[in-house]
């Protein structure tokens, strides 16, 4: 083993190449660094070859509980994904490419990246999309500080329905700024009306919603964007992108912002990444948008053709005046949801997402009936919903999650006084049966 | 009617007693072809050097400052619809902000249109 | 090319969808539904087939095209890893948050858990963090922990110092958390001005972001002074690992007085660009920052289990939904098991043998403002075409002409008309002696027919594009 893999130089070529740099030794390479600073330590194990490597990686796989049914969600959902997806995002042309600063060798990428922002914006109602942020968390907190910057105001509201996950994320990101950050407690699993109007003042620049929310109801935006655009603040919603195939958009209810998580549209469970945030807003606040933007322009010959467009809000030009210091997207996942959304297409959409709540509302009424159980039905639901248990949710689950079924989110860890709740999900790809099986388990867990 | 410039390529010249604010032929030139101006509210008071707008090109933004203190009472409204007024003409058309002076002895600090003409010869 | 939306057919369908086996649930109140699906293309398989075939035709792309891009080091994106990925592929995340549930997962923990040490290893560090999901990710969570670590000991800092030559995520990531920025101007022997230097200092500066070799490619001797007088002001050293492809096994920078490092794995460890992401940025800290580390985070217990540690009030708290982009870690995971130490020390090696080797044979046609010997990149200055007309610019599009990747141009800032070269590992000796071939065709070409170079492109399927156009118009959706 010669311990050269990937790099292909043969004994003589470095030989050769070393003597046309005038340098004797490779060592002779690493001169300008001084001795002193030099490592004295570099304890990485010896190699292997590709086949050893791929059989150790098979045996850490294995470490993991092969067959698992989920019910869980909270933010990552099982859904299906098209053959054609795994193929055509497997093209090295897509994936060995770099960012695309050189537009004319990079169309491909470009064009991709225009009809991904397009998809984003049908699905959202809204005006103007980027080409994807780090996931939905990252994306709830470069809301927040675009809203701060589109106001000029100084305090957010993260409503205690958007996900915990969320939230901590908002909280990370805002955490040595001048900024005030309120959580405002939910009221029977939904978004408080009252207290919010108390909270909206001259100074908030947004609320963040969320919608569905964590613990699956569906809220009512229009009435809280009236509310939000009463004080002249914004509203960001934070949302669950298949669910847009049935619900009234963002834009029709009167988001300002719209974010969430893509990895619902084609991209897999993969232990939580990479998938992609999206974001998207009203024209008007297009150079306040953090992250990269794909235009529309034409060569000198009037060709139609695509760029990477108001650059100069990037970082690599405005440094610490920049919108955001985001550099990457996650541009091979977005290219994901594009073909699962174009797969799927336009009628596609509105069937999976009735499928999901179809089976979810059919869920719900078989725990109902299960003897001390009852769900939250303060209001309507898309693909998950809470449950009360007569006992606590965290043995329920664990007991469950022994027989292979993620069973449900249990919520005493994010909302005090919700020990014996939990959230449980239910996608297209839960049959019936599974359905029965999760009813049958509970029911014996809690005998 | 005098211009006086900074060394950042800024002009300023008084019309009515108020101080007329942009930025040189050679800086336009030098930024290319300008997209986008972000201007600053009226009434935002400023002083000598601050930044005070910045306008962007596709490679590049760049902030102006002011060269003179003062209330900002004006400010170009066409530029937001018409960048390019400041490639195509901005020693007039494509001008940025007026400014109402507290301190109009600041001009006197900056360089005549001839000084400006020899600085860049030398830069 | 047509976009898919032009190509779609009302009542056309591309994939089958499963029928439902359970009772259709009453319909949601009309306030709620949404009035018409959204309109999404409607398009055969096939027909999707071939558009996304035909896209990804119009791409350069490492496994077509060498990829001299400096600062992003795009190296060869090794087949077997996208193999070991897709064995990860299908695990819930929240899993591990559930009761008991780390047991489920001890693969995937272990797999993460394993990955910091290596990295730790690598870098010097005592812990390491990998949720971050890019590096500028990974420096804005490294400035969190700065500041967390500053407000434990009640230190009031303000400031965060670069130099002129760094990435732009630097100051840019340090203005997102909250910190003024000073910039160091460069000075004539290519790093950070140590008289300058030394002026900025006071004991309001949080952090020095650096990047070492920094952006021009060259090892900065002054590394331990400038750390003993962050460190004599109590301001954190923050290692931006952009360009650690050049010192594996050679320089650790936690032995030479950084505090914070962040990597990127898709640059240094194999994993690919995804044409502009995900990446992975992990960061490393020693162990006085510890203690602010963000959650969730993976522990070993006294059993050798892996367990995830969901709460601790010091911590700066979450930065991203879960555990980071788990499938770019995993891809990394097993270029560093089958690389192994002999193997990335050399990979080091023959990257700053082949940045060495480019600089030498190009440098009698391009000026070369820091002649000194390279790390894994140098940086050409295209002024002597410049004076012609031809600008770095039209080199770098000439280049697309003759099948190569353009280099990085006009970055750093500090060089006039750079072009910025970073030819990795990975290219073999005729690969970078084609290259060698167009760009002395391009300097002949600059002074011959400077016409010639500002027309390229001319073989690709756009020209040069309108950017102003686009900047001005914002037309950023498809609106037919």
């Amino acid at each position: 083993m010669n311990d050269r893999h990937y790099a292909p130089h043969t004994d003589d070529e470095i030989r050769e190449m070393l003597s046309e740099t005038g340098i004797e030794r490779i060592e002779d390479l690493f001169v300008t660094i001084p001795e002193e600073l030099r490592a004295r330590v570099f304890n990485v194990p010896p190699g292997m070859s590709e086949f050893e490597t791929f059989e150790r990686m098979k045996r850490i796989a294995s470490d993991n509980s092969k067959e698992m049914l989920y019910f869980i969600g909270g933010g990552f959902y099982d859904h299906l994904i098209p053959a054609v997806v795994d193929h055509l995002a497997a093209r090295s042309e897509f994936y060995t490419s770099y960012t695309p600063y050189q537009p004319e060798c990079s169309q491909g990428t470009l064009q991709a990246l225009f009809e991904y922002q397009t998809a984003i914006c049908r699905l959202t109602g809204l005006d103007v999309s980027n080409a994807s942020l780090y996931d939905g968390a990252t994306a709830c907190a470069e809301a927040a500080l675009m809203a701060i910057r589109v106001t000029g105001r100084k305090k957010i509201i993260a409503d205690g329905c958007l996900s915990p996950f969320s939230r901590m994320t908002v909280r990370s990101y805002l955490s040595n700024l001048d900024v005030e950050l309120l959580e405002l407690p939910p009221l029977d699993g939904l978004l408080n009306l009252e207290e919010l109007e108390r909270c909206l003042d001259g100074e908030t620049a947004a609320l963040i919603v969320q919608n569905p929310n964590f613990f699956g109801l569906i809220e009512d935006i229009a009435a809280i964007a009236e509310k939000v655009h009463a004080a002249g603040a914004l509203l960001v919603a934070s949302v669950y992108p298949l669910s847009l195939g049935i619900l009234k958009s963002p834009g029709e209810c009167g988001v300002d912002i719209a974010v969430g998580d893509g990895q619902s549209l084609g991209n897999p469970l993969g232990f939580g990444g990479p998938s992609f945030g999206f974001i998207a807003a009203r024209k008007a606040f297009i150079r306040n948008l953090p992250g990269r933007i794909v235009g529309e322009t034409a060569d000198r010959e009037g060709k139609r053709g695509f760029v990477l467009t108001l650059q100069a809000r990037e970082q690599h030009i405005k440094r610490e005046k920049a919108t955001s210091n985001i550099c990457s997207n996650q541009g091979l996942c977005a290219l994901r949801a594009l073909i699962f959304l174009s797969s799927i297409g336009k009628e596609g959409i509105a069937r999976l997402a009735s499928m999901n709540r179809d089976k979810a509302f059919h869920a719900r009424e078989l725990l109902s009936r299960i003897p001390g159980v009852t769900a939250l039905e303060s209001g309507q639901i898309f693909n998950e919903f809470t449950i009360a248990l007569p006992v606590s949710a965290d043995l329920v689950a664990a007991s469950l999650l022994n027989r292979g079924i993620a069973a449900g989110l249990p919520l005493g860890r994010y909302y005090e006084g919700s020990e014996n709740c939990m959230v449980v999900t239910v996608t297209e790809k839960r049959s019936r049966k599974e359905i029965e099986l999760l009813a049958l388990a509970i029911g014996e867990a809690l005998q | 009617m005098s211009f006086y410039f900074t060394k950042d390529h800024e002009w300023a010249r008084v019309e009515e007693g108020r101080a007329v604010i942009g930025i040189s032929r050679h800086a336009a030139d030098e930024l290319g072809d300008i997209t986008f101006v972000d201007l600053p509210k009226e009434g935002k008071e400023v002083r000598q050097s601050d930044a005070i707008a910045s306008i962007e090109s596709v490679k590049a933004a760049s902030d102006i400052y002011s060269p003179v203190s003062g209330k900002v009472i004006r400010v170009n409204e066409a530029l937001e619809k018409m960048p390019e007024l400041i490639n195509e003409n901005p020693e007039e058309a494509g001008w940025l902000v007026r400014i109402e002076m507290t301190d109009p002895d600041e001009l006197q600090k900056l360089m005549t249109q001839a000084e400006y003409a020899e600085y860049l010869k030398k830069s | 090319m047509k976009l898919i939306y032009e190509k779609s057919v009302k009542g056309r369908c591309g994939v089958e969808l499963p029928s439902s086996d359970v009772p259709k649930a009453p319909s949601l109140p009309g306030n709620l539904l949404r009035e018409s699906a959204p309109d999404l293309p409607e398009i055969s398989e096939l027909d999707l087939v071939r558009h996304f075939t035909g896209l990804s035709r119009l791409n350069f792309s490492v496994d077509g095209n060498f990829y001299p891009l400096g600062s992003c080091t795009m190296k060869y994106n090794a087949k077997i890893l996208e193999n070991v990925a897709a064995l990860f592929s299908t695990f819930h995340p929240v899993t591990a948050l559930l009761p008991d549930g780390e047991k489920f997962c001890q693969g995937n923990l272990g797999l993460l858990y394993d990955l910091s040490q290596l990295l730790a290893d690598i870098t010097g560090m005592d812990e390491m963090t990998t949720t971050p999901m890019a590096g500028a990710h990974g420096e804005l969570t490294g400035i969190l922990m700065i500041s967390a670590y500053h407000r434990k000991k009640g230190n009031r800092k303000r400031y965060v110092v670069v130099s002129d030559s760094s990435h732009g995520t630097n100051p840019a990531s340090a203005a997102m958390a909250g910190y003024g920025i000073i910039t160091v101007p460069t000075a004539p022997y290519g790093d950070m001005d140590m008289d300058l230097f030394r002026k900025a200092m006071n004991e309001d500066v949080a952090a020095v972001m650096m990047t070492c070799p920094n952006t021009l490619g060259l090892f900065n001797p002054h590394i331990r002074e400038i750390a003993d007088i962050a460190h004599s002001f109590d301001a954190l050293m923050y290692y931006d690992g952009a360009n650690l492809n050049a010192i594996m096994g050679k320089v650790r920078p936690g032995d030479i007085g950084f505090d914070v490092v962040h990597l990127n794995l898709h640059k240094t460890f194999g994993a690919p660009h995804g044409g502009g992401g995900p990446g992975a940025g992990p960061v490393g800290v020693k162990s006085e920052l510890v203690p602010f580390l963000p959650l969730p985070r993976i522990v070993m217990n006294d059993e050798g289990e892996f367990e995830v540690q969901s709460e601790n009030l010091e911590s700066i708290g979450r930065v991203a939904n879960f555990f980071g982009n788990f499938g770019v870690m995993v891809k990394a995971y097993a270029y560093i098991t089958m690389l192994g130490r002999e193997g990335l020390i050399k990979a080091s090696e023959l990257a700053v043998l082949n940045a060495n080797y480019l600089k030498e044979k190009l440098k009698k046609y391009y000026e070369l403002p820091y002649d000194l010997p390279c790390m894994h990149e140098f940086v050409f200055s295209a002024s002597r075409q410049a004076a012609n007309g031809v600008h770095a610019i039209d080199i770098a599009k000439f280049l697309i002409d003759r099948n190569f990747h353009p280099p990085t141009v006009y970055f750093p800032l500090v060089v006039r008309e750079a072009i910025m070269i970073e030819p990795t590992e990975s290219e073999s000796k005729a690969t970078l002696d084609a290259f060698v071939v167009a760009m002395a065709e391009a300097a002949r070409i600059a002074e011959r027919d400077p016409q010639a170079l500002r027309d390229a492109p001319v073989s690709t399927p756009v020209g040069r594009l309108d950017e102003t156009k686009c900047a001005r118009e914002q037309k950023v959706c498809f609106t037919g």
